[in-house]
């Protein structure tokens, strides 16, 4: 669990020193110093470009922040060419695309995480496990490519049609729409991007539950269901609500895939088959060539905002992540 | 054998008169169960016909052959590393679960063979409740620590009364009965033995074992779980795995001493009535072990 | 002798028979949704190999950079680019990640580990887009794209990586170590460089492949920073470099059949080389540690 065991517990504070009482001679006091120099500039280095990627964002975005002010994050037209900015359409399918994918990966990766820890083989845990893993190590570029080529057809022909059908009466599943780029097509390649996050989390979090609960609880009469339900899912339900925050951040900053499958469109559907816009998608796709220092500094301006998302979802899964590690130890 | 009054002992029945072999045990064995074998005359619980165990391709256990009675107490002694946990996690499928566990011979619930392949494991375990040497209680309140089982097994009706009479059952309602709403985690760990205890006899199963349950536990928490085993007995039918032979002495009614035969794999040594096996074991084996040589 | 007692028989009394059921099919949705996975990931690599392999020729491989419609274009110099941006990437991530990590192990109290743990997860955080954006504006702006500008933002990336793994590894190293070495009047800087980063290299090795795989295909920050850069092979980092994400992504968007093709071409080599490093970092962990990345 790289993410959770370099948190700090029990290694934290360093090693207490044995004060040694042999005099260091000149060479060894003065690697001593180069190394812990050069540590200490590792670390200052770190916070330097933390620092700075701040302060670049933010000055980069101040004039756009200085003309249009919190209104942009709720105006709803963006168009350049006519120096109207604002952010609405594309918060809005942000926060859609990643809230959709991230219920689905949920969904799909805790179920993944219960087979992996709970039910599988051992055997055939240690082959699937990676496999997952694999999943989370394609370039996004790469499933957007097939994307384009595959899902969104897939989704224009076979998916659209009878979701309407069955669940249209929620505004979300609306009638079917020309061509596959739409939000739903991002966020079916936002769930496949995050469901390997999860499940490859979940699975970890699972196996720390101690061996002597789940005995306690077969000891009981009770189904494998019931253990799972029970004891194993309520103890670690803060593990699993962190996995979901990073998966939720991972939604949020990602940028090719959706590019490629979303549309393109600064508009508000509720019709998920519909097209539109991420922030990030759309940073990347005008970024380039600005067409006024407004426009650059307004892009910049979103880029604050998804630095702000970013910034926030880390954050957060820490807090929930450090609670959860508190109450294992 | 003479037995002294400080409890020390004197071999004095060996071919060629007495061996000055004085071994003084620390303890004196009590001799609480005199009379006629509390077997004789009671239905048959467990029957093992030559069961044997093996854990990939080691073998743990060879050749048991014992039938346990019931609602009375079954003792397995002796020394560690034997067996003993692992026959008693056998009569309720618990080893299921542990990779490249095999038993052979068959292991008979009234009757029932408990490794066919149409017994339901989960319906084994209802009916053959454990509680384990190192309490483990849920982190839920005390109440939903009684109650999760009967909700599972749909016994929603008058469950405050359940939980009630469990937990007197297991000697700790009086302790608890103001606080019944906080975490189990924050009782003592002899409480929260007893709130296991009480956890497993909620659902009215019709057999508890106990795997060494009080060996984690102070000797005033041990007092109060062994007092507990001669009610509970009444009611339930007790398999108890013990390290501490004063223990088995004290609550057991019969007592199965375990130790490793050739190849130093687990067998059953001997089998019978507590106080006569600790009295006059009929195997050496069994007295070195009853009188300290080992163990 | 025991005879079967009917009323103590083993199968499924009560309620117990629907709870079964409910069981079974719980756990049949979560069989499921393993077998969804596996089968999403064969598709998605299946479609790469299928399209991808009738693409693939000596020439494609070495060929400079296409038109898409030209003969002998190929993909060559794009892959050299990716190779140079990732190694420089690399070479300034591992050891600013090494150090730091080497820096909250053993030296930093809380008070100043906590604030920099604090940074390094932020900084993971931070979305790929954001870091191309902010490399833009530092060292690109005025002077157009250019290949340690693309360096730059990848080592951004691959950092938090690489100091999480560091940290893992080191924490693991067994405190008695550096006591013995202590005890032996060792001076510091022999004891972590020849005691305690010796028995956490695997696990950093390691970190640092997958790290580096994980670069190799990140489009976003190339998009902003190195998307301008000529046809041929190009290992001067003041310029421009071909890469080999954004090689595919512009293909994949040009769209006719053979730039297409051609896309599909350099994905199946992009995620050979990243399926590669990938398996081959987790022989080399073996058994102790599950996962080095995430």
């Amino acid at each position: 669990m790289s993410y959770l065991a370099s948190q700090p517990g029990r290694g934290s504070r360093p090693v207490p020193r044995i004060r040694s009482t042999r005099r260091l001679n000149r060479i060894d006091r003065g690697a001593n110093r180069v190394l812990i120099g050069l540590c200490m500039l590792g670390a200052a280095a770190v916070i330097f470009a933390m620092v700075e990627i701040l302060y670049q964002v933010i000055s980069g975005a101040s004039p756009a922040i200085n003309k249009l002010g919190l209104g942009f994050l709720v105006d709803k037209v963006w168009s350049p060419s006519g120096a109207v900015f604002g952010a609405w359409p594309f918060i809005y399918g942000t926060l859609i695309t990643a809230v959709t994918s991230l219920v689905l990966a949920t969904l799909i990766g805790v179920s993944i995480g219960i087979y992996l820890s709970m039910l599988a083989p051992k055997r055939l845990a240690t082959v699937i496990g990676p496999m997952v893993e694999m999943l989370a190590a394609i370039p996004s570029v790469l499933i957007g490519f097939i994307g384009i080529v595959l899902i969104g057809p897939f989704v224009h022909s076979a998916l659209e049609p009878p979701l309407h059908a069955v669940l249209g009466w929620i505004p979300l599943f609306g009638p079917q729409q020309p061509g596959g780029s739409s939000l739903f097509t991002a966020c079916l390649v936002l769930t496949i991007m995050v469901v390997p996050i999860i499940a490859a989390l979940t699975r970890d979090i699972f196996l720390t539950v101690p061996r002597e609960l789940t005995e306690g609880a077969e000891a009981l009469g009770a189904t494998r269901w019931e253990v799972i339900r029970g004891v194993v899912l309520p103890t670690t339900t803060s593990g699993v609500i962190a996995a979901c925050v990073l998966g939720f951040g991972r939604a949020l900053g990602e940028t090719i895939a959706v590019l490629q499958v979303v549309g393109s469109l600064a508009a508000t559907p509720v019709n998920l088959f519909k097209p539109g816009d991420t922030i990030a998608s759309r940073i990347a796709a005008e970024f380039l060539s600005p067409v006024s220092p407004l426009h650059e500094s307004a892009l910049l301006y979103l880029a604050l905002i998804l630095l702000f998302f970013g910034v926030m979802s880390s954050l957060i899964s820490r807090r929930i992540a450090a609670g959860f590690q508190r109450r294992m130890a | 054998m003479t037995t002294f009054s400080s409890g020390a002992t004197l071999d004095s029945d060996e071919p060629g008169g007495p061996r000055p072999r004085l071994r003084i045990t620390s303890e004196p064995v009590p001799t609480a169960r005199r009379g006629p074998d509390p077997a004789v005359g009671r239905q048959v619980v467990f029957e093992a016909r030559n069961v044997s165990v093996n854990y990939g391709e080691k073998r743990a256990l060879d050749s048991i052959n014992m039938q346990i009675y019931r609602n009375l107490a079954t003792a397995l002694i002796g020394p560690s590393g034997c067996g003993k946990s692992t026959f008693l996690r056998s009569l309720n499928r618990m080893n299921d679960s542990i990779s490249g566990f095999k038993l052979g011979g068959q292991v008979l619930y009234h009757g029932h063979d408990l490794y066919d392949p149409r017994a339901n494991r989960v319906e084994v375990r209802r009916r053959i409740g454990m509680v384990f040497q190192k309490p483990n209680p849920f982190p839920k309140s005390i109440y939903d620590n009684v109650a999760w089982a009967p909700r599972n097994l749909g016994m929603k009706d008058n469950m405050d009364d359940r939980v009630e009479r469990a937990l007197k059952s297991a000697a700790l309602w009086d302790e608890v009965k103001n606080r019944l709403k906080s975490s189990a985690l924050g009782l003592s760990g002899g409480q929260q033995q007893r709130l296991c205890i009480a956890r497993a006899i909620a659902i009215e199963p019709d057999v508890v074992l106990l795997d060494e349950p009080a060996s984690a536990l102070d000797p005033i928490a041990t007092a109060s779980i062994e007092e507990l085993i001669d009610d509970l007995k009444m009611r339930y039918t007790i398999v108890i795995v013990t390290h501490n032979m004063q223990q088995a002495a004290r609550v057991a009614d019969r007592t199965a001493f375990f130790s490793l035969g050739h190849d130093e794999v687990g067998t059953l040594i001997e089998y019978g009535e507590t106080s006569r096996l600790f009295a006059s074991p009929a195997d050496p084996r069994t007295r070195a072990y009853v009188t300290g040589q080992f163990g | 002798m025991s005879v079967p007692d009917p009323s103590h028989a083993l199968t499924p009394s009560g309620n117990l028979r629907r709870r079964m059921a409910v069981s079974n099919v719980m756990q049949g949705l979560a069989t499921a949704a393993a077998v969804l996975a596996v089968a999403v990931l064969g598709i998605l690599v299946a479609f790469v190999v299928v399209h991808g392999i009738g693409a693939l020729s000596w020439g494609f491989l070495t060929g400079s950079l296409p038109p898409p419609t030209g003969d002998g274009s190929g993909i060559g110099p794009a892959i050299l680019g990716t190779g140079e941006i990732v190694l420089f990437a690399t070479l300034i991530a591992a050891p600013v990640g090494v150090l730091t990590a080497l820096f909250l192990t053993e030296y930093a109290p809380p008070r100043i580990g906590s604030p920099i743990r604090l940074v390094i997860d932020v900084m993971a955080g931070v979305p790929t887009i954001v870091v191309g954006v902010f490399v833009y504006e530092l060292l690109v702006i005025g002077v157009g794209s250019t290949g340690y500008a693309a360096a730059v933002a990848l080592s951004i990336v691959m950092m938090p990586l690489i100091t999480r793994a560091a940290l893992e590894s080191l924490n693991r190293v067994p405190g008695v170590l550096r006591e013995a070495a202590d005890a032996l009047g060792v001076s510091r800087w022999r004891t972590i460089l020849g005691v305690v980063l010796p028995s956490a290299t695997r696990g950093i090795v390691t970190a640092t492949i997958l790290a580096a795989a994980r670069a190799a295909g990140e489009t976003a920050p190339l998009l902003i920073v190195d998307s301008v850069f000529g046809p041929n092979v190009q290992l001067n980092v003041a310029h421009g470099i071909p890469n080999i994400p954004l090689t595919i992504f512009s293909l994949a968007e040009y769209g006719t059949p053979i730039a297409k093709q051609q896309a599909w071409g350099a994905g199946f080599v992009l995620l050979f080389l990243i399926l590669a490093a990938n398996i081959g970092a987790r022989t080399l962990v073996g058994r102790g540690q599950r996962r080095a990345f995430v």
